[in-house]
C-alpha cells in the first residue's frame, strides 16, 4: 500500500554528490534541517553555548559579590530573577553557570561514552570470553538504578564537580558498551570484513578504519540524549549537596539554597530550575531529531 | 441483519471510473486511475497485474480502507446497486465483513497475535449478527469445520503463531466468510504459501463459492490461478483496466500488447514474480512518472506517436468484452494489419 | 518456558555477586583510612583501633570480602556507626516508604503515560498529539527535585496563588513533607511519577503507531468492527508488549529517583537514609541500602524479563 509513496521518495531525490559518505551526511543534514524538533534544539544548543562564552562578560553582577542590604529580592529591573540570601544575583549566577553545566555534561559524557564504546567494539570484535567478562561487568553497574551509581561514586570519591564528572562518566559506561556492541556485532557480519581479514588487514586497522566509521551514528545519538541525562544527574548530585560545593554558581546547588526560602523567595529555586529544564530540553529535542535523521525508515 | 430490501441488480459489484490518489506535500500520486470494471452475481472476476499495477490498492478502496494519505478522489462504487462512496462510515462498518469480505496475502501477518484464533472469528458473529459469545463460539467452530481445519475444537483456543501458515490462510477464510458475504476480496490469497497448499486454499475458495454463492474478486499476478479459477478476467496496467474480458475469450484470444506479453510469460507456478516479467521489457511505471499517452506505450513494442501522446479509451464489444488500446479504435496511425501475438516473443529466453 | 527462567534465573547470580563486590570496595576505594574517617578526624587512635577492628579491617581483602558475603547472606549488613542499630534495622524501617512511593509513582505514571499515549498515537499529527508530546517532552526534561519544590511552592504553600482545587479551601492541604496520610503522598509520588509518565506516553504513542501500521489491524478493521473496539481490543493488546519492558525499568529506575524526591520532601525512606549517611560518613548504612536497592532493582528486572517473555509468545526461545 505504500509502494506508491516510496517510490515518490525515491525519484524526489536531487542531485547529489558522487561521495558515497558524503552524501550520506548530506541527506542527514538535510532530514535535521526539516525536522522541527531539532532546529529548535540546536538554536537553543548554540544560545547556551554563547550564554556560556560570551555571557559572563554581559553579566550585570559578579556571581558571588554579597550585597546583604538586598538579599532575597524579589526579580525587578535591577536584578531580572532576584536575588539570593546572600544578595547575589540570580541572573549573574545563572550565566556564569551556564559553562559549568555545559562543561560537565559534554566532559562527562566525551568520558564515558570514549571508554564504552572502546569496550563494545572491543567485546563485539573479539567476542568468546572476553566479550562475557567486560558484559557481565557492564550489567553489574546497570543494576545500580539511576543516579544511585553515580551517587555511590561521589560517596566514595567526595563530593566536588570533577568527582560528579567522574561519577556519570562510568555510570554511562554500559551503556554506549551495549550500543557499540549491538552496533560492532551487524557490522562485523558484512562480508568485507572478512575479506579485509583475508587481506590480511591489522584488527586494529579494520576496527578504526572499516567498523568504527559504520557505527557512529547510534553513538552520537546517544551521546546527545545523554548529555541532557548527564545535566539532570550533575545538578541531582549537587542539589544533594555531593557536587559543586559553595559559592559556585552551579544551577543545582543554586536551587538547594532555594528550598530554604520556599515560603518567602520561590525564585531563588525557580529560575536555576528553568535554567535546566532548559538545557535539558534543548539536548532532548536535538538528540531526538538526531534520531529520526539517522533512521533510514524515517520519512522527511 | 443484512439489508434486503435494495434495489434489484444484475452485478454484485460494478465500479466506474475509480480514482485513488495518494497525496504527498507537493504531489498526487494516482494509483488507481479511472478503473472500470463489473462482476457480475455469483461470479469470479481474476484482476491480474504486476506489482504496483493499483490491485491492492483497488481491493482497499472498494472496502473503503484506504489510509491516510490516500484518498478516493473520484469514481462509483455500486455493490449490490448501491454506491458505496455515498455511504457513511458506519454504514460501511455494518457492510464490512458481512457483506464484503476481504481475505489477505500474508496469512503470518494478517491475524492478531495476542487473540486466539476463537475470539477473532467469533469477533464477526459478535459485532454483525449480535450473538451471544457463547452462540459465537459454536458458529465458529462450525467455520472452522467448514473450512477443513483438523480437530476444530483445539484450534480454538489456540494463538496464530502455533499453526501453520496454510492453517492461517484458512482461518482467514474462516473469518471472511463468518457472516455469508456477497462478495469476498481475495488479495493474493495463495503468494505466501506453498504450492501443495496454493492449489487447496483455491480449490476451498471455488468450492465455498459454489456453495455460499457469493461473488468473489480474486486479485493474483499469477495468469494459471486465473484460468483455473476465474469466470472473468481484468488485466491492470499502472492503475488502469487494460483489458476486461470473459476468462476463455482472453486466453484464446488476448487482445492487448501487454496481455499477450503476460500470456507469453506465464510465471512458473513455484515461484513469485515480482517487478519485471521476462518477456515484457522495462518496468511498471512508477506512479509519480506516469506516461501522459497509454500507460503501456514505454514497453508496448508496437508504439505509435498517437500512443505515446494520448490515452486510448476503453472501448466494449459486443460480447461485454473492454480493450483499452489505439490498435482497436478507428483512429490507429500505425500499420492496420499488425499482429499483436507476433512481435512480443522476440525477448524470451 | 521453564527452561528460560533457570537459564535467567542463573544469569543474574554473577550480577548479584558483581553487585556486592561493587558495595564491599565501596569503602576500600574511600581514599584515607576508612576506619579514620569513620571515627572522625579528630578521633583518638584508640578508637580508630577499635573501629577497625571492629569492622575487620586488618584482614586481607578476599577474607573480609567473604565474611561480608557470608554474614549478608545471614541478613546481618553490620551495624550503623551513628545509632549503633543494625543496618537492616534502619532498613526495614524505611524499606516500604520507598517501596511504595515508587509503586504509587509507577501507578500514576502507566496510568497517565498511558492514555496520553494512546491519544497521541490515534490523534497522530493533530493538536492533541503535539500538545501531548510537547508536555510528555518537558516532563522528561524536568529536574524532578525542581519540580518537588514547585509543587510545594503552589500547592502546600500557594503564596499569590489562586486556589487550585476549588474543592479545598485551604492551599495548605497538601502536606510539604512526610509520609503517610493522602495528604502527604499526593506531592511526592506527583514529583517522582511525572518522568515516567512521560517516558511511557512517548514509548507507548510509538509502539501503537507502529502497530496500527500492522496487518491484522487492517483485517480487523475490515471485519467491519467499531475503531474503539480495533484500537483497545486489537491494538493496545500488542502495544503494550515493549511498554510492558519500559514499565518495569521505569519502577527500577524509581527507587533511584526516590533518593531525590524523598530529600526535597523530608520522606524517611532508603533513599534520604543513604543520602543521611553519606553526610554523616556512616559507611555500612550507605553501603547496606545500596546494596538493597541496587539487588531490588536486578529483581525486578528478572520479573520484567520474565513477564515479557511470558507476554510475547512469538520471540522464540534462542
Amino acid at each position: 500500500m505504500s509502494d506508491p509513496v516510496q517510490m515518490m521518495n525515491k525519484s524526489n531525490s536531487v542531485i547529489k554528490p558522487s561521495n558515497p559518505k558524503t552524501k550520506k551526511w548530506i541527506d542527514i543534514f538535510d532530514k535535521l534541517r526539516k525536522n522541527k524538533s531539532a532546529m529548535v534544539g540546536a538554536a537553543l544548543i548554540i544560545f547556551l553555548l554563547l550564554v556560556a562564552i560570551f555571557g559572563p562578560f554581559f553579566s550585570p553582577y559578579s556571581p558571588n559579590t554579597q550585597d546583604m542590604l538586598n538579599k532575597l529580592q524579589p526579580p525587578s529591573s535591577d536584578h531580572w530573577f532576584g536575588t539570593d540570601n546572600f544578595g547575589r544575583d540570580i541572573f549573574s549566577r545563572i550565566i556564569h553557570g551556564t559553562w559549568i553545566t555545559l562543561f560537565v555534561g559534554f566532559s562527562s559524557v566525551a568520558l564515558g561514552a570514549t571508554v564504552g564504546t572502546l569496550l563494545g567494539i572491543i567485546s563485539g570484535y573479539y567476542g568468546g570470553r572476553l566479550d562475557s567478562i567486560i558484559m557481565r561487568c557492564m550489567d553489574v553497574l546497570l543494576a545500580f538504578p539511576g543516579i544511585l551509581l553515580a551517587l555511590a561514586i561521589v560517596s566514595i570519591l567526595g563530593g566536588s564537580l570533577v568527582n560528579v564528572i567522574i561519577a556519570i562518566a562510568i555510570s554511562s559506561i554500559p551503556i554506549f558498551a551495549r550500543i557499540t556492541r549491538g552496533s560492532t556485532l551487524s557490522v562485523k557480519k558484512l562480508e568485507y570484513i572478512d575479506a579485509m581479514k583475508a587481506l590480511g588487514a591489522s584488527d586494529r586497522r579494520i576496527i578504526f578504519k572499516h567498523i568504527f566509521p559504520n557505527i557512529t551514528s547510534p553513538i552520537i545519538v546517544q551521546a546527545t540524549l545523554y548529555i541532557a541525562t548527564a545535566v539532570l544527574s550533575a545538578s541531582g548530585l549537587s542539589f544533594l549537596g555531593l557536587g559543586a560545593q559553595p559559592p559556585t554558581p552551579e544551577w543545582g546547588a543554586m536551587l538547594s539554597d532555594g528550598r530554604n526560602f520556599l515560603y518567602n523567595a520561590p525564585h531563588v529555586a525557580f529560575f536555576p530550575g528553568i535554567a535546566i529544564v532548559v538545557a535539558v530540553l534543548a539536548f532532548n529535542m536535538f538528540g531526538d531529531g538526531l534520531r529520526d535523521a539517522f533512521d533510514p525508515k524515517s520519512k522527511e | 441483519m443484512k439489508n434486503n430490501t435494495s434495489k434489484e441488480y444484475e452485478n454484485i459489484l460494478e465500479i466506474n471510473h475509480l480514482q485513488t490518489s495518494f497525496f504527498t506535500k507537493n504531489a498526487e500520486i494516482k494509483a488507481v486511475d479511472g478503473l472500470s470494471f463489473t462482476i457480475p452475481k455469483k461470479k469470479t472476476l481474476g484482476v491480474v497485474g504486476e506489482s504496483g499495477s493499483g490491485k491492492s490498492i483497488t481491493s482497499l478502496s472498494i472496502m473503503r480502507l484506504i489510509d491516510n494519505p490516500g484518498k478516493i478522489v473520484g469514481g462509483e462504487i455500486y455493490f449490490k446497486g448501491e454506491d458505496l462512496l455515498q455511504k457513511s462510515e458506519s454504514e460501511m462498518r455494518k457492510i464490512r465483513g458481512n457483506e464484503i469480505s476481504m481475505i489477505f496475502q500474508e496469512p503470518m501477518t494478517s491475524l492478531n497475535p495476542t487473540l486466539t484464533v476463537g475470539q477473532q472469528i467469533s469477533e464477526s458473529y459478535i459485532t454483525h449478527q449480535e450473538l451471544s459469545k457463547k452462540e459465537a463460539k459454536q458458529k465458529s467452530l462450525e467455520m472452522l469445520k467448514l473450512v477443513g481445519i483438523p480437530s476444530p475444537k483445539k484450534r480454538l483456543k489456540q494463538y496464530p503463531h502455533e499453526l501453520s501458515g496454510g492453517m492461517r490462510q484458512r482461518i482467514m477464510i474462516a473469518m471472511a466468510l463468518a457472516c455469508d458475504p456477497d462478495l469476498l476480496i481475495a488479495d493474493e490469497p495463495t503468494t505466501a504459501l506453498d504450492v501443495t497448499i496454493q492449489a487447496q486454499i483455491l480449490d476451498l475458495i471455488n468450492e465455498l463459492q459454489d456453495r455460499l454463492g457469493m461473488g468473489v474478486l480474486l486479485i493474483t499476478h499469477d495468469l494459471g490461478i486465473v484460468a483455473e479459477t476465474c469466470d472473468y478476467v481484468a488485466v491492470m496496467y499502472g492503475g488502469q483496466v487494460m483489458e476486461f474480458a470473459d476468462v476463455k475469450s482472453l486466453f484464446t484470444h488476448p487482445k492487448h500488447p501487454y496481455t499477450v506479453g503476460l500470456m507469453k510469460s506465464i510465471p512458473p507456478h513455484d515461484r513469485d514474480v515480482e517487478g519485471d516479467l521476462d518477456v515484457i521489457k522495462g518496468s511498471v511505471p512508477s506512479p509519480v512518472e506516469m506516461p501522459n499517452g497509454c500507460r503501456f506505450a514505454p514497453r508496448c513494442p508496437f508504439a505509435t506517436d498517437l500512443c505515446h501522446q494520448k490515452l486510448p479509451n476503453i472501448e466494449t464489444d459486443s460480447y461485454g468484452n473492454q480493450i483499452r488500446c489505439w490498435i482497436y479504435s478507428d483512429e490507429w496511425d500505425g500499420d492496420p494489419e499488425v499482429n499483436v501475438h507476433a512481435k512480443t516473443t522476440e525477448g524470451t529466453t | 518456558m521453564f527452561k528460560f527462567i533457570v537459564r535467567r534465573i542463573i544469569q543474574t547470580i554473577p550480577v548479584i555477586i558483581g553487585v556486592t563486590i561493587i558495595v564491599f570496595s565501596m569503602m576500600h576505594l574511600v581514599p584515607g583510612d576508612p576506619a579514620q574517617i569513620m571515627a572522625g578526624e579528630s578521633a583518638p587512635a584508640q578508637q580508630v583501633e577499635n573501629i577497625r577492628e571492629r569492622l575487620g579491617l586488618n584482614e586481607p581483602l578476599p577474607k573480609q570480602y567473604l565474611s561480608y558475603l557470608g554474614n549478608a547472606l545471614l541478613g546481618d549488613l553490620g551495624n550503623s556507626m551513628r545509632s549503633g542499630r543494625a543496618v537492616t534495622d534502619e532498613i526495614s524501617a524505611r524499606f516500604w516508604v520507598t517501596i511504595e512511593l515508587a509503586i504509587y509513582s509507577t501507578i500514576l505514571a502507566v496510568f497517565i503515560g498511558l492514555i496520553a499515549g494512546v491519544i497521541s498515537a490515534t490523534k497522530k499529527y493533530s493538536p492533541q498529539d503535539t500538545i501531548i508530546m510537547l508536555i510528555a517532552l518537558f516532563g522528561l526534561s524536568m529536574p524532578n527535585f525542581w519540580l518537588g519544590l514547585m509543587l510545594i511552592q503552589w500547592f502546600s504553600i500557594g503564596i499569590d496563588l489562586p486556589n487550585w482545587f476549588p474543592f479545598i479551601n485551604d492551599t495548605s492541604w497538601f502536606k510539604p513533607s512526610g509520609w503517610g496520610s493522602f495528604q502527604q503522598i499526593v506531592l511526592p509520588v506527583i514529583t517522582l511519577g511525572t518522568g515516567s509518565a512521560a517516558i511511557i506516553a512517548r514509548m507507548t504513542r510509538s509502539s501503537m503507531l507502529e502497530v496500527i501500521g500492522q496487518d491484522y489491524i487492517r483485517t480487523a478493521r475490515a471485519k467491519g468492527i467499531k475503531e474503539r473496539i480495533v484500537i483497545y481490543r486489537h491494538a493496545l493488546k500488542n502495544a503494550l508488549i515493549p511498554v510492558v519492558t519500559v514499565v518495569g525499568l521505569q519502577f527500577g529506575g524509581l527507587l533511584g529517583g526516590a533518593v531525590l524526591t524523598e530529600t526535597v520532601f523530608a520522606i524517611n525512606g532508603m533513599g534520604k537514609l543513604v543520602i543521611d549517611s553519606i553526610a554523616a560518613r556512616d559507611f555500612p548504612v550507605v553501603q547496606g541500602t545500596i546494596l538493597v536497592i541496587a539487588l531490588l532493582f536486578v529483581l525486578v528486572n528478572l520479573f520484567v524479563d520474565i513477564t515479557y517473555r511470558l507476554l510475547n509468545k512469538r520471540i522464540d526461545l534462542d
